[in-house]
């Protein structure tokens, strides 16, 4: 138990890094996500396959390749990625955002047709039936699994600690090594660092989640 | 849904999609194009850059190298998804039963360790079995995917009871079944029918998850690509990444196929909330 308060220090700043590593890698995620499920429903077939096999491609593969990639393949072109946060930020934002991709794109979906065939009846054009009946209702349905998602990124950052070294587990194995005597307890030190990310984080969506349900 | 949001194209409109597509085609091309040259230019697609495929050098035969990630690499890779996804399910499966217990106080642990695990990197898990307990690293790899997707799987499951329509269980109840038999021979068999899909993309999401043992030292997949980039030289990294990726790629694809398969499949035969359209 003493070990986690003499190193809070450590901790402290492994715990910043994959705040900033959360929160970097998940608005550039977000933003390519975004343009990614644009592609998708795009009425142009050759940028819909091109976001169609980008996200099949990054959901099917590992994040650790994706980092193995960066990290060790991408040299061999003469593409070196910069600075270990870089590197970190490049990879995570690649893969997450195959997720955010299918998660907005389910979100239009999840909204029934009847909706969108109304909206045509009573006369909105294209952009109005859009922007004040579909995208509304859309927005609350992919804020949950959204939330979801970026839950997900705050976990797999810790994967980063076995190549780029920046952040919370990375501090996290340092201080391990260096007490052995008290492991379980550095490790639990680390563990609850990550719930006070994960745990508010899934409770805002459940009540989101729940909220959107009694809206419906 | 796209198509319902504006009026079919007329010819016009249909002349400017052509052009549209064939711009963005276009574009598609020039960009691949120009990685491909970059690439050539970097000498990636000479032969002494992927003759370790087929002709490796330093005495080896290529068989030696197919053996070593294939059989051995993956081998270990799936070794450890086979040890730990039948824990997963059945540890998932107490979990999600003991969470739908009456009493407060008897559903109140399951709740805390499945709340716990969801929220906890699969990694750090790793290392509480590698560092803490001091285990070696496949039984490090078996605990993380296990303690990890137990908790995943308990929730699935609990989504599936859930979305079941009242009536089942109180038809069950009410021919005189107990609430054992209730749970087993009614809800359960329907609940993992509808979750089915979620299921097997959860065993994908192991599968993934566990290259995080070249993390922790596992030697699977990706290690046998670095330990091989290693023995031969690195120039050789990217032909022993492309097949490594590649054999990623084919087995979780095939694994999502299934499960849109069954997703399709079971939704044309007999939905279940058909059945019943009004018993929630």
């Amino acid at each position: 138990m003493d070990v986690i308060a003499q190193n809070l220090p450590a901790y402290l700043t492994g715990f910043l890094s994959t705040l900033q590593l959360t929160v970097v890698a998940g608005i550039v995620a977000l933003g390519w996500g975004l343009v990614l499920a644009a592609l998708r429903v795009s009425p142009l077939a050759p940028l819909r396959a091109f976001a169609t096999v980008y996200v099949e491609l990054l959901r099917n593969t590992p994040l650790t390749l994706v980092f193995f990639f960066l990290v060790f393949v991408a040299p061999q072109f003469g593409v070196l990625v910069p600075l270990r946060f870089w590197t970190a930020v490049v990879a995570l934002s690649a893969y997450t955002s195959a997720f955010v991709c299918e998660a907005v794109r389910s979100g239009i979906n999840s909204v029934g047709l009847g909706q969108a065939e109304a909206a045509r009846a009573i006369g909105l054009t294209f952009g109005q039936s859009l922007s004040m009946v579909i995208l509304p209702q859309a927005v609350r349905t992919v804020i949950p699994p959204l939330i979801n998602v970026f839950i997900a990124l705050a976990k797999n950052t810790s994967v980063a600690s076995g190549f780029a070294g920046v952040e919370l587990m990375a501090s996290g194995r340092r201080l391990a090594t260096s007490n052995p005597a008290d492991t379980l307890w550095v490790l639990a030190g680390v563990a609850m660092f990550y719930l006070v990310i994960t745990i508010p984080a899934g409770v805002v969506a459940g009540v989101i989640e729940r909220k959107v349900a009694f809206a419906r | 849904m796209s198509s319902v949001l504006y009026d079919a194209p007329g010819p016009r409109t249909r002349r400017r999609e052509r052009l549209g597509s064939i711009a963005g085609a276009l574009v598609v091309l020039a960009l691949t194009a120009l990685a491909v040259r970059y690439a050539a230019g970097r000498g990636v697609f000479e032969a002494d850059r992927w003759d370790v495929l087929f002709d490796p050098p330093k005495n080896q035969t290529a068989s030696d190298v197919w053996t070593s990630m294939v059989v051995r690499g993956l081998g270990a890779t799936l070794r450890a998804a086979a040890v730990a996804a039948p824990l997963a399910l059945v540890l998932g499966l107490v979990l999600a039963l003991w969470r739908t217990a009456r009493r407060t106080w008897v559903r109140l642990p399951a709740i805390v360790v499945i709340e716990l695990f969801r929220g906890l990197p699969v990694l750090l898990m790793m290392f509480f079995a590698l560092l803490g307990f001091g285990w070696d690293a496949f039984g490090a790899v078996v605990l993380g995917l296990t303690v990890y997707n137990m908790a995943i799987i308990a929730e699935i499951l609990r989504a599936g009871l859930a979305s079941l329509p009242k009536g089942q269980a109180e038809a069950a109840y009410a021919v005189g079944l107990t609430r054992g038999q209730t749970l087993f021979s009614i809800l359960l068999p329907q609940a993992v029918r509808i979750m089915l899909p979620s299921l097997i993309s959860q065993l994908v999401v192991l599968l993934k998850d566990s290259s995080l043992g070249f993390i922790v030292g596992y030697a699977e997949l990706l290690r046998s690509i670095q330990t091989n980039a290693s023995f031969f030289g690195n120039r050789y990294f990217i032909a022993l990444f492309v097949v490594g990726a590649g054999i990623y790629l084919v087995v979780n694809i095939a694994l999502s196929r299934v499960a849109v398969w069954i997703q399709r499949r079971s939704a044309r035969i007999a939905p279940i909330a058909a059945l019943n359209p009004d018993g929630r």
